[in-house]
């Protein structure tokens, strides 16, 4: 061997990847373990899976600081920063949530069971990779497993004609935009390539180099031009205007885990990724991500909100209310430009709504019935009288959705607006104002259903209720649900060292 | 022995709340509240008793900070009272008793879940009244408000829904605009610290620009102004009060609605002067010709009783506006002292009108008539809180109207003459109510209700928190001192000397 290739193999330190090889290798053995363990006993695959995820988050908190934070590995393939490792622990803390919601949602489905937990886990780990890629092949080759994972959970209710149509339109969408983005990557490497332009280099597929390249010709039409083709790409993750159009469908029509697998982790990575490119990659060409983001921020703010006004489906009602956080976090994603304070503001922010969404899908997966894409609003009737547990945990999450202090998601809408008002952008500052007002009426409403409605459909000679039957609250979906309640209050009143940590920034 | 005093009263109603929502019996629940009610109140008299003998730091007394999180935000929950916050603190102190004393008797379904919110709610106002930090001020209004939009929805009167509905977009819109004004001050001032202490000291040497201020100043008027229902974005008060269940409507309009008045009487007009110049005009204007005589005559119109003491409580927002946009300290000191026997006599009259209704089974002052016959106790009551609200003197509310009027004068002779004549609605629409409710004959409709169900006169357990109301009306209004010394001191220090100096009553 040459000896660049021993010093390059050198860098290769895989024990700075062993959370994600170990879930990747959690996953298979799941596998291994379907075919030699008997039928009567698989129940307790996915109980293993969730404790083995729960085993790897301890130990990833537990090293939070890591030494090798700072660093590049994988000779500038990864990128270990304090944010990425941030990001590590919310994938693998949704990836938790995802199955444990999964158990409940499968339970009522004739489905093979097994793989549904193997994909969450490969998917997460995947998404754990991208937060930390300083390359764009290792950015796109994360992105595009992250993608087509979600391409199978998605169509996984396979009888259910909507899950499929849900899992074609993702696949349809998801596959435009990632030709897009792909042509962007392209369009970035081609020109800042040519050795006639001063920065130029021969792996501008790396981020640094590009960074390199883009501050030495800071107005490039070409890179203009692969710049927003990239954006269009990522936006179509985080479901901005004008990239949402699939988001309605596929949320209805995917699995209510897969739902809040794609509203909270998928969304995640799009802005953590988003971050990283704004900040660190097209920083010198901030005078064109800066319009195109403000305007994509107040599209999908205005869409959403006005779109979520007419839901009666609770699963679209959730994705447009989706979009609109999107274009919350957008705001915040413009104003880290020239305000540090913005980046620990769309930190906190995922935080609480990753614990406000999996409280409100929580409570949807135990109300859906055999077909999961049929949740109605009317379901939720008189749901607090009878179900006194599920309907708290359903305006916990809800309240905190909308921004209703004291709970965890004010907090975070507060600190986007006070780093957004620092950086002076007042226009996105008063859409956000309306677009807030305008949500109450939705969440609201859903909260009314909930808690001020009695059921009074009409009802046919011989039933009762028409609505398909509530999941009774087993011991692991109760202690799940108070322990995201309870913390969204608890962040409400007291953010503690994670305050200090995200704001430190 | 005072350091953690205040935050114990925050911390004393919420951890009833947790106790209650923990399930207990429904018996033990009642006796928990009772105490959640009576600890801040406790704590309210306690301070304004030692007020005087404390040593002032920055005119505040009791101050005591403890850190979230946020300190590099400048976001630091810090607990104190000033000579203007001290009013308010007791009145929510006691308005609060007399609100859980009331919801305790009241009988009404899943008793614990509404004693639960009610004690939320009063968290929450202890917490208002006590925050030095801003951003913790608006904090506790938040979470005294969300319970209010629950019990409206659920254990509401008529048209709850859309009640509750439109309470909460309102309401949320105008929390929204304070906020961002909340936020602008934090930030245009250039100490980037929440804390009011720190923001004033900033002030002092620096002050915003003109222009900034004028559009601060514009955001929290209307913001706190959408809050405080000044006309003509008052539509969700009489509606909500109407559906509210009663202690949830005396505490919202006798005290959280102070959080608004309150706001631009120690935050806005102190640290934007000069926006509070350019709008000062505008304001008064609404104020007088807005709630003070188009509210007036609606709420003479009104044939609802509990929507009549809805109407009458936006319409005396008008004179605490009024007050307000005098931007002097007497106006400031009159609207203050408004505020607290406001709070005192509309709750008073939110009591008594349900008390009213579970005799007549009916609002509908139509449909009543002679019922003093029966209930002669009841009858002084009402007519106890009503000459308050019209502002004789004796009773609380005298003073804070004379006040405000003198301080009016000097302000404009037009708008004062105007506003003087509200006095004169308010004694038309007040006193016709009493009078048709509890003298003339019985109507029809009432001697059929009275043949079914006997009227009985007030029972203790109703008597009790009126009595506490009355007591405090009458208290303030032979010894308008007690809280208008500190007041008057704090006043001073913060509001520019303008004009000749006039001596808050009372000194």
């Amino acid at each position: 061997m040459s000896p660049e290739l021993i010093k390059a193999a050198a860098d290769n330190r895989w024990m700075l990847i062993s959370p994600e090889i170990a879930l990747g290798c959690l996953a298979l053995f799941l596998l291994v373990l379907e075919i030699f363990l008997p039928k009567k006993r698989h129940a307790i695959i996915p109980t293993l899976a969730i404790a083995g995820q729960i085993g790897l988050l301890i130990g990833l908190v537990w090293n939070f600081q890591a030494p090798y934070l700072g660093t590049e590995s994988f000779n500038g393939l990864l990128r270990h920063t304090q944010e990425s490792q941030f990001m590590r622990v919310f994938f693998l803390l949704s990836s938790v949530l995802v199955s444990i919601l999964g158990v409940i949602a499968l339970a009522k489905q004739k489905m093979p069971r097994i793989e549904f937990f193997h994909i969450v886990m490969v998917v997460s780990a995947a998404m754990m990779l991208l937060t930390q890629s300083n390359h764009f092949v290792l950015f796109f080759v994360a992105l595009e497993t992250i993608t087509v994972g979600f391409y199978i959970l998605v169509a996984y209710f396979r009888s259910s004609p909507l899950s499929l149509e849900a899992g074609l339109k993702y696949l349809i969408s998801g596959a435009l935009s990632s030709s897009i983005l792909l042509f962007g990557i392209v369009l970035l490497y081609g020109v800042a390539g040519n050795p006639t332009l001063p920065g130029s280099s021969a792996t501008s597929m790396n981020f640094d180099s590009l960074r390199v390249f883009l501050e030495a010709n800071p107005h490039n039409f070409l890179a203009s031009v692969g710049i927003v083709f990239v954006l269009a790409g990522v936006a179509f993750k985080i479901g901005a205007v004008p990239f949402q159009i699939w988001i309605p469908d596929v949320y209805q029509g995917a699995p209510t885990p897969v739902t809040a697998f794609l509203a909270v982790a998928s969304k995640a990575a799009g802005f953590g990724v988003l971050l990283i490119l704004t900040q660190r990659v097209f920083g010198a060409y901030y005078y064109l991500t800066v319009p195109v983001l403000s305007v994509m921020a107040i599209a999908t703010i205005l869409f959403g909100n006005l779109a979520a006004l007419t839901q009666h489906n609770v699963k679209r009602l959730i994705g447009l209310s989706g979009v609109s956080h999107a274009g919350y976090l957008l705001i915040a994603v413009v104003a880290s430009v020239s305000q540090p304070l913005a980046i620990g503001a769309v930190y906190f922010y995922l935080f609480t709504y990753l614990l406000a969404s999996f409280a409100v899908f929580g409570v949807m997966t135990h109300l859906a019935g055999p077909n999961d894409a049929d949740q109605d609003l009317e379901h939720y009737t008189g749901l607090a009288k009878s179900h006194p547990f599920l309907g708290a945990v359903l305006a916990i999450g809800l309240g905190s959705l909308a921004g209703i202090p004291p709970l965890a998601g004010f907090m975070g809408k507060l600190f986007i607006f006070i780093a957004a008002f620092k950086a002076g952008l007042f226009t996105l500052l008063a859409v956000a104002i309306v677009g807030v007002v305008v949500s109450i009426y939705f969440y609201f409403g859903w909260i009314k259903a909930a808690y001020f409605e009695t059921w009074t459909a009409p009802v046919l000679e011989g039933e009762t209720d028409t609505r398909p039957a509530r999941t009774p609250v087993s011991l692991m979906a109760g202690v799940t649900l108070a322990s995201l309640a309870l913390a969204t209050i608890v962040l409400g009143f007291y953010q503690g060292a994670l305050g200090e940590w995200l704001l430190s920034k | 022995m005072f350091t953690h005093l205040l935050l114990l009263s925050i911390a004393a109603p919420l951890a009833a709340a947790a106790v209650i929502s923990a399930g207990i019996p429904a018996r033990l629940a009642k006796v928990v509240a009772a105490l959640g009610f009576l600890a801040p109140a406790l704590i309210a008299l306690h301070v304004w008793y030692h007020f005087s003998a404390q040593t002032l730091n920055q005119g505040y007394a009791f101050t005591t900070s403890y850190a979230t999180g946020l300190q590099s935000l400048g976001i630091k929950l810090t607990l104190g009272l000033n000579g203007i916050a001290l009013p308010l603190y007791v009145l929510a102190g006691v308005v609060g008793l007399a609100a859980g004393l009331y919801a305790i008797q009241s009988g009404a379904e899943r008793i614990k879940t509404y004693l639960a919110l009610l004690l939320i709610m009063q968290a929450g106002l202890m917490g208002v009244f006590a925050s030095v930090d801003i951003f913790f001020f608006y904090f506790f209004h938040e979470l005294a408000l969300i319970p209010t939009f629950i019990m409206v929805g659920v254990w509401g009167g008529k048209d709850r829904g859309y009640a509750a509905m439109k309470m909460t977009i309102y309401l949320t819109a105008g929390a929204m605009l304070s906020l961002l004004g909340l936020i602008a001050i934090y930030y245009k001032s250039g100490a980037e610290n929440f804390d009011l202490i720190t923001l004033r000291q900033t002030i002092l040497q620096g002050g915003i620009a003109g222009g900034a201020q004028n559009l601060i100043f514009g955001l929290l008027m209307f913001g706190f102004g959408i809050l405080v229902s000044l006309w003509p974005l008052h539509t969700w008060a009489p509606l909500g009060y109407g559906a509210a269940p009663s202690s949830a409507a005396m505490l919202h309009a006798g005290v959280l609605k102070k959080f608004g008045l309150y706001g631009l009487v120690q935050i806005a007009v102190p640290l934007l002067p000069l926006g509070a110049a350019h709008w000062a005009q505008p304001l008064a204007w609404l104020a007088v010709a807005g709630n003070l005589l188009v509210i007036g005559f609606i709420t003479i119109a009104q044939r609802d009783l509990k929507q009549m003491v809805g109407y009458s409580s936006v319409m005396h927002m008008g004179y605490a506006f009024l007050g307000v946009a005098t931007l002097s300290a007497v106006g400031a000191g009159g609207v203050i002292l408004m505020m607290v026997a406001h709070g005192f006599s509309v709750s008073l009259l939110f009591l008594l009108s349900t008390s009213v209704y579970h005799r007549t089974q009916t609002f509908d002052l139509t449909e009543m008539g002679g019922l003093a016959q029966k209930t002669p106790v009841l009858a002084a009551f009402f007519v106890t809180a009503t000459m308050a609200s019209i502002g004789l003197p004796g009773l609380a509310n005298f003073w804070g109207e004379l006040t405000i009027f003198v301080a009016a004068w000097q302000f404009s002779k037009v708008l004062t003459v105007l506003a003087v004549s509200g006095v004169v609605i308010s004694a038309i629409y007040g006193l016709r109510a009493a009078a048709r409710v509890f003298f003339g004959q019985h109507t029809e409709a009432l001697t059929k209700v009275l043949a079914e169900k006997p009227a009985t006169d007030l029972r203790w357990s109703e008597k009790i928190p009126a009595l506490i109301l009355i007591a405090a009306l009458f208290f303030i209004g032979f010894w308008p001192k007690s809280l208008s010394t500190p007041l008057n001191a704090a006043l001073e220090a913060v509001y520019p000397a303008k004009g000749p100096t006039i001596t808050i009553v009372g000194q």
